[in-house]
C-alpha cells in the first residue's frame, strides 16, 4: 500500500506536470500563466505534505512558506495579467505567436 | 490513503487538466476555480486549515476573478481569423510533460520516506504569533512585495494619456 506522504507527492507531481503542459501546449498567454499557477501549487502541495508527514518538532515552517508562497503568486498573477493586457493593446491579440517581434 | 483523498485527487487533476485543455477560455477559468477549490479541500484534508481558507480567498476569490476580467478584456475582434496552432507543438509540449511527469513519479517512488502520521494541529493564534516573531522580517517584505506589484500592475495597464478608449 502506498504511504500517504507518496501519495501527495505524486498528486503534485502530475499537478505540475498538467501545469508545464499548459504551458508548452497553449499558445495562449493567459492559459500559459494559469499553468504556470497550477506549477507554484504543485509546490504549496508539497511544503504541506512534508509539514503534515515529515518528521515533526513543532516546527510550522511548511505552513508558513505555504502563505508566502500564495501571496508571491498572486503578486506575480497580477503583474503578469496586466503585462498581457498592455499587449493586447499593443499587437491586438494574445497569442504568443504573433507576439515576435523586437519593435513596439 | 484514504477515498477522501483520492476524491479530492481527482477533483484537483481534472480541473487542472481541464483548465488548460479547453478551447473556450472562460471554460478555463472556471475548471481553474475548480482545481483550486479541490486544492483548499485538501488542505483542510491535511490539518492547515488557514491554508485552505487563504487558498479559498486568495485563488477561487481573487485570482479567478481577475484571469476572467482579463480574458474578457482581451476579446479579440470578431470575424478576426483564428490562431492556427501547429499540432506538433502540442504533441511536443504533452511528451515532454509526459516523460517529466514519469521522471518525477519514478523518483518519488524510489526514494524511502517515511510517513509521520499522527495528529498535528496549528492554530490560527500559532500562526499570528510566529509571523508577528519569527516570520517578522519576511511578512513585511512580502507587504512591500504585494504593494510594488499592484502599483505596477495599475501603471502598466492603466491607459496611456491621450488614448482613445477602444
Amino acid at each position: 500500500m502506498i504511504q500517504p506522504l507518496h501519495a501527495c507527492l505524486i498528486l503534485s507531481s502530475l499537478l505540475f506536470c498538467i501545469g508545464l503542459a499548459g504551458v508548452l501546449a497553449r499558445h495562449n498567454t493567459i492559459l500559459m500563466l494559469i499553468g504556470v499557477e497550477l506549477m507554484l501549487n504543485a509546490a504549496n502541495v508539497n511544503f504541506i505534505a512534508f509539514w503534515r508527514y515529515g518528521a515533526w518538532a513543532g516546527q510550522s515552517a511548511g505552513v508558513m512558506f505555504a502563505i508566502f508562497s500564495i501571496a508571491v503568486a498572486a503578486a506575480e498573477i497580477a503583474v503578469g495579467l496586466a503585462l498581457v493586457i498592455l499587449i493586447f493593446r499593443h499587437v491586438r491579440t494574445t497569442s504568443i505567436d504573433r507576439v515576435d517581434g523586437m519593435k513596439g | 490513503m484514504s477515498i477522501s483523498f483520492i476524491i479530492i485527487s481527482m477533483i484537483i487533476l481534472l480541473g487542472a487538466a481541464a483548465a488548460v485543455s479547453f478551447s473556450n477560455l472562460i471554460h478555463c477559468a472556471l475548471s481553474l476555480a475548480v482545481a483550486m477549490v479541490g486544492l483548499a479541500m485538501l488542505y483542510l484534508h491535511l490539518g492547515a486549515e488557514f491554508v485552505g481558507f487563504t487558498q479559498v480567498l486568495v485563488y477561487v476569490g481573487a485570482v479567478s476573478i481577475v484571469v476572467l476580467f482579463a480574458i474578457l478584456l482581451t476579446r479579440p475582434a470578431p470575424f478576426s481569423p483564428g490562431v492556427h496552432v501547429p499540432w506538433h507543438g502540442r504533441v511536443t509540449g504533452i511528451l515532454v510533460a509526459g516523460l517529466v511527469a514519469g521522471m518525477l513519479v519514478g523518483a518519488v517512488l524510489g526514494t524511502p520516506l517515511t510517513s509521520h502520521v499522527g495528529q498535528r494541529v496549528i492554530t490560527v493564534k500559532q500562526i499570528g504569533m510566529e509571523l508577528m516573531t519569527t516570520y517578522a522580517a519576511p511578512l513585511e517584505i512580502v507587504g512591500l512585495l504585494l504593494t510594488a506589484a499592484l502599483m505596477g500592475a495599475v501603471i502598466l495597464a492603466a491607459p496611456e494619456n491621450g488614448e482613445k478608449k477602444p
